[in-house]
């Protein structure tokens, strides 16, 4: 049984279509990246996968129907939304009573563990704490829930490079196991690459890319191209060019990597760029069309 | 830069399978209250305080002037008056504590949208509308009858004191008003008119509360202010004006004035059949009900605003 299943999945917003027949299939133990613009349908995918908001089309997350069955669904899948949504009266101890007092799957001495290595004080109130606090707090909670599924929606949105670079590090060492599924969003893109193992595009409420980490590297190659060479290298169709300090750099797709070699220094493309280059190519065949 | 204050949880603890504590039904809800209640100080600091008040007040006027009377009889008399006001006016803040509290229950937490944290929990709808239910249904009139109880008791020993004080005797004071029979007609009324028939009131508001974007006060009272015009313009009548009115009044007085079986309380006396058998009871009880299932539908729908 895949955790995350979807077929066809619609959700409209009156006249505006947020989630266009979205289909994804994310299985036990990866680590998906759900990459898109703004407003592209990432946080309303995320609301359906929670519960949060009804949908068109066929779900399963973990084998039940979040929008029916959402209390029995966070037992076992745990969420951190954009910003922070801790309760701005509620005390950290409160905080830890609480969860422990509802969440069948949480693992007090475990947060308090985490806590342990930050400056957060059991007395102090929500409002209290710094933002970078409040989310090492939220994520105390949710690291000592043991859940199937964890959904992050822009979790480090506000926090300086310090707070960033520990928030998935913390993830990856401390939660992550091979029998866990991770989805996350983000707009820091090259801050995740390394953490991931798919990613997904998505745009206007469709996916537009749905690959695999592996995938993607053999698929995708940056080609730092010589000046002799670039005639040569347009000729095998890039997917998009760009130019660096007068370099150009070609990014293809499927094409021969000893092929490109000749063509000048080949590397993996950041998903930044490749993500650049599928919306740059979406607007430009949206013109074409409207032309 | 790498303050202690910069770094997250990073633990060494293994991953380890945690073995699902068994909760049964009852504990979220429980812990739901319990949240309610850490957020909403107010629910019992308000009656306290007013309770202090009055105590103050009571100091003042009622043993102070006790004090001051020099003749005996009239001091006794005095001491021994009946003082309801005090338990109406505790009764008075729980019914303002209850609205204000309800009003807020379901928008706040769209408000601030903490309701995306608290459905990050296993926790449903029902048992969150419940809990806030409970609040004006459950805890306050129990909070309230503990404090007038106790706040009575300790105006009685002041008297008591005074009297003994005085050379007089206490059992003027004591057999009129049996303590025991007292807190029954106090917990009756307050399950009665402050629970059962103010049901619809308190859940109407939470629902109003789990609604509307924005001015909930005005969308709760408007409405059925319009209601109420709109029958005056068009029929001439005020029968759902009346009806409002006697709903927040409490059941018509006939309800509760028995012959004085009872050492007449002015509150009302006991007369649970009459209570019980007016349609008037049932109908608010129904319109509870739908109001409190149509706010338990809503909130599944309802996300921070």
């Amino acid at each position: 049984m895949a955790t995350l299943e979807a077929r066809g999945l619609r959700k409209a917003f009156g006249t505006t279509i947020a989630l266009d027949g979205v289909d994804l299939r994310v299985e036990e133990g990866h680590i998906l990246g759900l990459i898109g613009p703004n407003g592209a349908g990432k946080t309303t995918a995320l609301n359906t996968i929670l519960g949060l908001t009804q949908y068109q089309g066929e779900l399963r997350v973990l084998g039940r129907d979040p929008w029916t069955e959402r209390d029995q669904l966070m037992r076992d899948v745990c969420f951190i939304a954009d910003v922070a949504v801790l309760p701005r009266w509620m005390r950290v101890s409160q905080a830890l009573d609480y969860v422990a007092g509802v969440h069948p799957r949480f693992d007090r001495a475990k947060a308090e563990g985490f806590l342990a290595k930050t400056t957060i004080k059991r007395g102090s109130k929500v409002r209290e704490l710094s933002k970078g606090m409040v989310t090492q707090l939220h994520l105390a909670l949710v690291m000592a829930i043991d859940a199937k599924l964890l959904v992050l929606d822009e979790p480090t949105l506000g926090l300086d490079i310090l707070y960033r670079k520990q928030f998935y590090d913390s993830l990856l060492n401390d939660y992550f196991d091979r029998t866990r599924t991770i989805v996350v969003t983000t707009h820091q893109v090259e801050e995740v690459q390394h953490i991931l193992t798919d990613v997904m595009f998505i745009n206007r409420g469709r996916i537009v890319l749905d690959c695999s980490m592996e995938e993607f590297e053999s698929r995708y190659l940056e080609v730092m191209v010589l000046p002799q060479h670039v005639a040569a290298a347009r000729a095998l169709k890039p997917i998009h060019e760009r130019q660096v300090f007068g370099r150009s750099i070609l990014l293809f797709d499927g094409v021969d990597r000893h092929q490109l070699a000749a063509l000048g220094e080949v590397r993996t493309p950041g998903i930044a760029d490749l993500f650049v280059a599928v919306m740059g190519n979406q607007a430009g065949a949206a013109q074409g069309a409207a032309a | 830069m790498n303050t202690p204050s910069n770094t997250l949880p990073q633990s060494p603890l293994d991953p380890q399978a945690v073995t699902p504590t068994a909760i049964s039904e009852t504990r979220p809800l429980y812990w739901s209250i319990r949240r309610e209640l850490w957020e909403n100080r107010s629910i019992y600091i308000a009656p306290l305080v007013v309770a202090g008040v009055v105590l103050i007040a009571f100091l003042i006027a009622t043993i102070g002037r006790a004090v001051a009377t020099v003749d005996p009889a009239q001091r006794a008399a005095v001491l021994t008056e009946r003082n309801n006001f005090a338990a109406g006016v505790i009764m008075a803040t729980a019914f303002i504590v209850g609205v204000f509290y309800c009003l807020d229950a379901l928008h706040g937490e769209r408000r601030d949208r903490s309701i995306l944290f608290w459905k990050s929990l296993p926790v449903s709808d029902l048992t969150t509308v419940l809990s806030k239910a409970s609040i004006p249904l459950v805890v306050l009139p129990l909070l309230t009858f503990a404090i007038i109880v106790v706040m009575q008791v300790i105006m009685l020993l002041l008297s008591s004191a005074v009297l003994l004080m005085s050379g007089l005797s206490v059992a003027t004071l004591w057999t009129p008003l049996p303590l025991f029979q007292m807190s029954l007609v106090l917990l009756y009324h307050l399950v009665t008119v402050h629970v059962l028939w103010h049901a619809p009131i308190y859940a109407w508001l939470l629902l109003v509360s789990g609604w509307a974007r924005r001015a909930v006060f005005l969308w709760a009272v408007l409405p059925p202010l319009a209601i109420g015009i709109v029958e005056k313009i068009v029929f001439n009548t005020s029968h759902f004006a009346a009806m409002l009115g006697s709903r927040l009044a409490g059941p018509e007085a006939p309800h509760f004035t028995g012959p004085g079986s009872v050492p007449a309380h002015p509150l009302m006396t006991f007369d649970p059949g009459t209570f019980l058998s007016a349609p008037g009871l049932w109908i608010g009880l129904a319109f509870a009900a739908v109001f409190l299932a149509a706010a338990i539908r809503l909130r599944r729908y309802q996300g921070p605003i």
